[in-house]
């Protein structure tokens, strides 16, 4: 990662400052903070539990912290919800898979496309001139996405007839069509065998190289961590506990306590 | 790929299927159909239903929301129609129908504004206001009615350029253009990027908000535009087959109906709206035309008819059991089979999922 980049990191594109998120009598995020860089591939690690997952549903507006704020391009996204926060450029996969199950995996990420389309329901349903360019011009770019994720042959599948490796695919898929300036992976690589993690890492570094996407990603393989990103952010109990390069991270006493348990070295 | 659109959205099965329909629907039934019966009390009704299973299809099979109410918007729409051809006059009766349609449409975007919070079983229960509702309304306020007290008010004569369509034959042309005419855009929606967010929202609404769809937006469409489609049913309903408007005639069994046509001929699919009206709408004909013909006199009448209703019940769930999918698919697998052994590429297209 030393060689000259296309897209070197940049200014802070997104700022999470002093957010507190409680469910209940539940403290799931505790006066957290840290900066995401424009180009940068950022991992969150830390224990199950540690508020992963609610950070980054904080960050694209699906939960609501109590206190604290999110900016985004210098602009705080307060209180709006995700459709409002895609828009602005954030989009995301989840943990769970959250694939539109009985669609096919090109309309899944056709669905990706959808902020870029503007022809109302009348214009659909009547076939209107850009009706019809815009499907026409957004189908050609998913299948672009199709074609570099290397799942052309089952583009017409519906995914839940999938596999688990391959429906992982298709997510990250749906959130490249957004072109969205930052995305957010949660557990991208979780379940998935050796082979297809390294495929992963491949897709994700391409795309963050070539087209300069942000990445904030979710993972506990640290030797994918270790490998891939720039600066890692450790959690646990909903506090950041560490913040920087992974390999700094990687020999933080704190760190090897609450999550590693040994040291890898 | 066979399934590659030749003409706007439509591929070449699409288009063949359309140049059949027509010949079917305005040469072939037209000049071979010679009862009447044929005509007021199975082709009318049967599209008539199925212009309605078409708007209970987008709320529920495309977009999933569990919506019990269709036959409340089609009163609204009958009703809007009926005082429309009253009061405006000069109003040509197309004209009138789509006002109907808008009319009702209004009224799904206000009963659909419990889907932002309510989803399933009691967005079914609340969705049910709108059934209630609009039935209440209509008999409440005379100036619906134009103040009429017998119960049952005749439907005006349908007049186009000047012209009355009062027999079966005519009134089957009327039902069948608009039925087409409205069908075609429906197909265009579902295809299309509306469609694709009504299954997102149905799929994952999470997933779908996080891709930039509003929730709001894209559900209250799908009321309005379903209620729209009812409405426009609800009009032709009663003015060509009830001929007359009754408040009755549009009770919760209607609504029931509807939403059995709709989960019998497939979830998300248009044709399983054609399909699953004409199977609930005809199945009772022929179990009761069978039951005459081989056990007449033998067994007693409303015996036979109870008889009936079990036969019919244990078809839906034995149904239900072996092709949730519901009818449509069945077709579609029956077609694959025909057709992979001549052109195994056309069958290829047919097997495109959601068509």
């Amino acid at each position: 990662m030393t060689q000259a980049r296309n897209y070197p990191l940049g200014d802070p594109i997104l700022e999470v400052s002093n957010i507190s998120l409680r469910f209940g009598g539940v403290k799931a995020i505790t006066d957290t903070s840290f900066k995401v860089l424009a180009h940068e591939i950022r991992a969150i690690i830390g224990p199950n539990g540690a508020g992963k997952s609610s950070l980054l549903n904080c960050i694209n507006g699906v939960y609501k912290p109590q206190e604290g704020s999110i900016a985004f391009k210098g602009q705080v996204l307060d209180r709006i919800s995700p459709n409002i926060v895609a828009r602005k450029g954030i989009s995301r996969t989840f943990q769970n898979l959250a694939l539109f199950k009985r669609m096919s995996v090109l309309d899944n990420i056709l669905v990706g496309r959808q902020l870029h389309m503007a022809a109302n329901f009348l214009e659909v349903a009547c076939q209107l001139p850009r009706a019809r360019r815009e499907e026409r011009e957004n189908r050609a770019r998913c299948e672009e996405i199709v074609e570099f994720l290397e799942i052309g042959d089952i583009r017409h599948t519906p995914v839940a007839k999938l596999p688990y490796g391959l429906q992982k695919k298709v997510e990250l898929g749906r959130a490249l069509a957004t072109e969205a300036d930052v995305l957010l992976l949660d557990e991208p690589m979780a379940g998935m065998n050796v082979e297809e993690k390294r495929e992963m890492c491949r897709f994700i570094l391409k795309v963050n190289d070539e087209i300069g996407t942000t990445m904030v990603l979710i993972e506990h393989d640290m030797g994918v961590v270790m490998d891939i990103s720039d600066n890692v952010v450790v959690l646990d109990y909903g506090k950041v506990i560490a913040e920087g390069p992974p390999a700094e991270v990687r020999s933080n006493q704190a760190v090897i306590d609450a999550y590693l348990g040994v040291a890898i070295d | 790929m066979s399934d590659k659109p030749i003409f706007m959205t439509f591929a070449r099965s699409d288009v063949t299927n359309f140049v059949v329909l027509m010949i079917v629907a305005f040469a072939v039934i037209p000049l071979t159909v010679g009862s009447d019966y044929w005509y007021t009390s199975i082709l009318i009704p049967w599209l008539c239903l199925a212009l309605a299973a078409i708007g209970q299809q987008i709320v529920m099979g495309y977009t999933g929301q569990l919506a019990l109410g269709a036959a409340g918007f089609m009163a609204a729409g009958a009703f809007a129609c009926f005082n429309l051809e009253l009061r405006v006059p000069g109003l040509p009766f197309a004209g009138s129908l789509l006002l109907s349609g808008v009319i009702a449409a209004a009224f799904g975007v206000l009963f659909g504004l419990p889907s932002l919070r309510v989803r399933g079983i009691y967005l079914m229960v609340a969705t049910l206001a709108s059934q209630f509702f609009i039935i209440w309304m209509i008999d409440k306020f005379g100036w619906f009615k134009n103040y009429d007290t017998s119960g049952i008010i005749t439907a005006q004569d349908i007049e186009i350029f000047g012209r009355p369509f009062t027999s079966p034959v005519e009134m089957y042309l009327v039902v069948a253009v608009v039925v087409i005419v409205l069908t075609i855009p429906a197909i265009n929606l579902t295809r299309g990027a509306v469609g694709r967010s009504w299954m997102a929202v149905r799929d994952m609404d999470i997933a779908a908000e996080s891709m930039g769809i509003s929730l709001l937006r894209t559900k209250l469409l799908a009321f309005a535009i379903s209620a729209f489609y009812c409405g426009v049913a609800g009009a032709l309903f009663a003015f060509t087959y009830l001929k007359s408007l009754e408040p009755v005639a549009f009770d919760i069994k209607l609504s029931f109906e509807i939403l059995f046509m709709v989960i019998l001929g497939g979830l998300g699919t248009i044709n399983g709206a054609f399909i699953g009206a004409a199977f609930i709408l005809l199945f009772p004909v022929v179990l009761n035309s069978l039951g005459n013909t081989y056990f007449h006199g033998m067994i007693d009448a409303t015996i036979m008819s109870a008889i009936e209703q079990v036969v019919f019940g244990a078809l839906i769930i034995l149904f239900l059991i072996y092709e949730p999918l519901g009818m449509s698919k069945l077709w579609t697998n029956l077609r694959q089979r025909m057709f992979s052994r001549k052109r195994a590429g056309d069958a290829r297209a047919l097997r495109k999922p959601a068509g």
